[in-house]
């Protein structure tokens, strides 16, 4: 029943290869409708056929009128998103050696939620602890913390913890209180200060997990891809990033992924001292950091070529 | 004793006939209204795009103008509670402002989180969806007992007072007044049984309002104080916003009687006695205040805690006149001045009043920008013109029509109530009242 969100998501690719073989009907329209039995047919066919992808990315042939719509509400997409998935812990490493700011994390986020320029939900920051101490190039996704503080503080249940871990935002619900903003103590979430414009398909059903189109008024963040991890896909960020910087797994099954790489995550946090930010606000982070020891770039390679208005970004930066 | 017919004489000064002052003044406030309406449309038009506000610092001037009004009701709530329970003496020709000012400055500061909320359209979620771990749903909760506690406690005190306009036959007034003091009164006739009942209803609202103002400007501090935000954390801030609050309130108390003495020309009513009693609370309230802002800032300053040592130096640095302001000048300042017996004038006390409320606004302002300003994560990879907060017109604009209003709804009221309580007052000798 992701079909909608999927497929949008990804832009254009496949919804031109749908038109390509004829599928006049959209891949947007797929969403809400199922297909009835074909076998055991009495009932009058209009022998009218109807090529649709199935939601194993098959593409199949229907009688049109075994083609109606099933009862999927909003209400529904969102409890089911409200739950998350059965029996799984997200959990990201984030390699701190191996990052240049290269920013292609930023991109495919961007990109992959249509979100508004200045709205940001993956950020990169350029840190130094002290004088006497290395700088380094610090990416932050929301850290899906478990014990969120967002979530204690909002009024009306528009963000909530799921079973797997993710926190998300309902921004049909968020009133827009901004409560949540001045909870998170990681400056994770961003607001949406005007009307950010995204046009989506007649018919599109907003799904928190998608998190698109984002709204005037109300709060954004990381979702972790909710939608990617739905069909086994790994986070945008993770598979965008050139250097391998961001692993991600699951915590019950022990195991994270950087796309190239597969790692036991007990074996890396021993081996390379993973640690989480800022441990001692208690907020218990599903986010966890390997250090920048013996680095694959110097920090400084961050901030070559970039353009101005990157450079711009990071003017104040420098020992707190 | 004094007669009735002097009391309706000097105390409902605006009820039987309206003079071109009113209306002018009226005017200049309703204008200034217009302005914040057309401020408030942009907003809604244009987003929040159009405020001084971006991912830092999500609070601005809405949230310090919400916690300063809340603040002035819940001081009026305790003043008035207080001096009634107490039967102080002096009380009597002040008591209803403080009842006015509690239920205006109530009626007026929601509105200040309606501004700042992103979406206006969705505020019955939070009634629909209630969610109790939040503060802002113990908020909501404590605001609305408040104004019913408040209004009623109002309501209460204006009986008596309703049965005498509509039982004095000279009023000149038109008939559908008349008709309202009639159906206001609810056919009180001041009998003893009658008396009594009231008198032990108002006992109760007060010690209510009492209790009510105390819980609810403390969880209006819990807000700030549950966050883990630098400056906001701290055990103190519950009963440091009471504290802060009825500094505020007293402040503006003597203001409000200022202008009514001056306006109405009530100097027989109001004398330079209530001007002394209430500066002298206000003093040892300073005193209260400046303890719990030094034990505030110092256990931040003192110890080595890096978010609490950064957001100190940004106090002492950005915001340094304004923090000297606040906390040095807005509390030595009236204190000198209502202290020492030759410096105390009624124009003088006024003077120190409209200091402390003053600086109790910019406290305010200091207390919600400056941590929001100091994030626990540095403040980069944004737009460098989105760093620091500074408020737009539309954001000033707003909260002079929030004052603006306040003025309205004084000036609305006294064509309707007296701005003295006559039952109270006649009950009075006049001659004590003088002393």
């Amino acid at each position: 029943m992701k079909e909608s969100g999927d497929n949008f998501n990804e832009g254009s690719s496949r919804r031109n290869f749908l038109k390509k073989v004829g599928v006049g009907v959209g891949a947007v329209s797929l969403a809400g409708i199922a297909v009835t039995s074909v076998i055991g047919g009495n009932k009058s066919k209009s022998g009218k056929k109807i090529k649709l992808l199935s939601t194993d990315g098959k593409l199949v042939e229907v009688d049109k009128d075994d083609i109606k719509p099933v009862g999927e509400s909003v209400a529904e997409l969102k409890s089911e998103a409200r739950k998350g998935l059965a029996g799984r812990k997200f959990i990201m490493v984030i390699d701190l050696s191996k990052c240049k700011n290269a920013r292609k994390c930023v991109e495919a986020c961007q990109e992959g939620h249509m979100l508004p320029k200045d709205h940001d939900w993956m950020k990169l920051y350029l840190l130094q602890d002290d004088h006497n101490t290395a700088r380094y190039w610090f990416p932050r996704p929301c850290f899906h913390c478990d014990k969120p503080m967002c979530v204690s503080v909002c009024p009306v249940g528009a963000t909530y913890k799921r079973d797997d871990g993710i926190v998300l935002i309902d921004n049909q619900r968020c009133i827009g209180c901004k409560f949540c903003m001045t909870g998170c103590p990681y400056s994770v979430r961003v607001f949406n200060w005007k009307d950010p414009e995204v046009k989506v398909p007649a018919g599109y059903v907003y799904d928190p997990e998608v998190g698109i189109p984002q709204v005037e008024g109300t709060v954004g963040k990381c979702i972790f891809c909710a939608d990617k991890l739905r069909k086994n896909e790994l986070p945008r960020c993770v598979s965008a990033c050139p250097m391998g910087v961001l692993y991600f797994g699951d915590l019950l099954e022990d195991t994270v992924t950087n796309g190239t790489e597969t790692v036991r995550f007990s074996k890396l946090m021993t081996d390379r001292a993973g640690y989480r930010f800022r441990e001692d606000l208690g907020t218990l982070p599903s986010v966890y950091y390997l250090p920048p020891y013996e680095r694959s770039f110097p920090v400084e390679s961050g901030l070559e070529g970039s353009d101005e208005s990157v450079k711009g970004r990071y003017k104040n930066a420098g020992p707190r | 004793m004094l007669t009735e017919k002097q009391l309706l004489q000097d105390l409902t000064p605006e009820i039987e006939r309206t003079g071109i002052r009113w209306y002018l003044t009226f005017l200049i406030f309703f204008l200034i209204f217009c302005v914040g309406i057309y401020a408030l449309v942009q907003q809604i038009m244009k987003g929040h795009i159009v405020t001084g506000m971006r991912d830092n610092v999500v609070w601005g001037l809405y949230i310090v103008n919400f916690i300063f009004f809340m603040g002035l009701s819940y001081a009026g709530a305790l003043l008035s509670g207080v001096l009634h329970l107490f039967h102080t003496g002096w009380r009597k020709p002040v008591i209803r402002m403080a009842e006015l000012l509690t239920v205006i400055s109530l009626v007026i500061g929601p509105f200040f989180i309606f501004f700042c909320i992103g979406r206006l359209d969705r505020l019955p979620f939070l009634i629909m969806y209630p969610r109790i771990q939040s503060p802002i749903t113990w908020d909501v909760i404590a605001i609305s007992t408040d104004l019913v506690g408040c209004f009623l406690y109002l309501y209460l005190s204006l009986i008596e007072d309703f049965a005498i306009l509509r039982d004095y036959s000279d009023l000149q007034v038109k008939p559908w007044k008349k008709k309202l003091y009639k159906f206001l009164a609810l056919g009180y006739t001041g009998n003893e049984k009658e008396k009594k009942i009231l008198s032990n209803a108002r006992n109760v609202m007060a010690a209510m309002i009492i209790a009510i103002a105390i819980i609810v400007y403390s969880v209006l501090a819990w807000i700030f104080g549950v966050t883990l935000q630098p400056g906001w954390h701290s055990t103190i801030f519950g009963p440091y916003f009471v504290i802060a609050a009825v500094f505020s309130g007293t402040g503006l108390l003597i203001i409000l009687m200022y202008i009514y003495r001056k306006v109405y020309h009530l100097e027989e009513y109001i004398t330079k006695r209530h001007f002394v009693n209430l500066g002298v609370l206000l003093t040892i309230i300073a005193a209260f205040y400046g303890y719990f802002t030094f034990s505030d800032y110092l256990t931040k300053w003192y110890g080595s805690i890096k978010m609490d040592s950064m957001l100190i130096d940004k106090l002492f640095h950005d915001y340094f006149s304004l923090f000297i302001f606040a906390n040095y000048i807005g509390i030595l300042l009236p204190c000198i001045i209502i202290a020492f017996p030759r410096f105390r004038s009624i124009r003088s006390i006024t003077i120190a009043a409209v200091i402390a409320v003053t600086a109790l606004w910019v406290n305010r302002y200091i207390i919600v920008i400056p941590t929001l300003e100091t994030p626990f994560l540095p403040i980069q990879d944004t737009r460098p013109d989105w760093i620091r907060y500074s408020p737009t017109w539309i954001e000033w604009a707003l909260t002079l029509a929030g004052i603006s209003v306040y003025g309205m709804l004084f000036m609305l009221v006294s064509k309707i109530a007296p701005i003295i309580s006559i039952s109270e007052m006649k009950q009075e000798d006049k001659i004590e009242i003088m002393k």
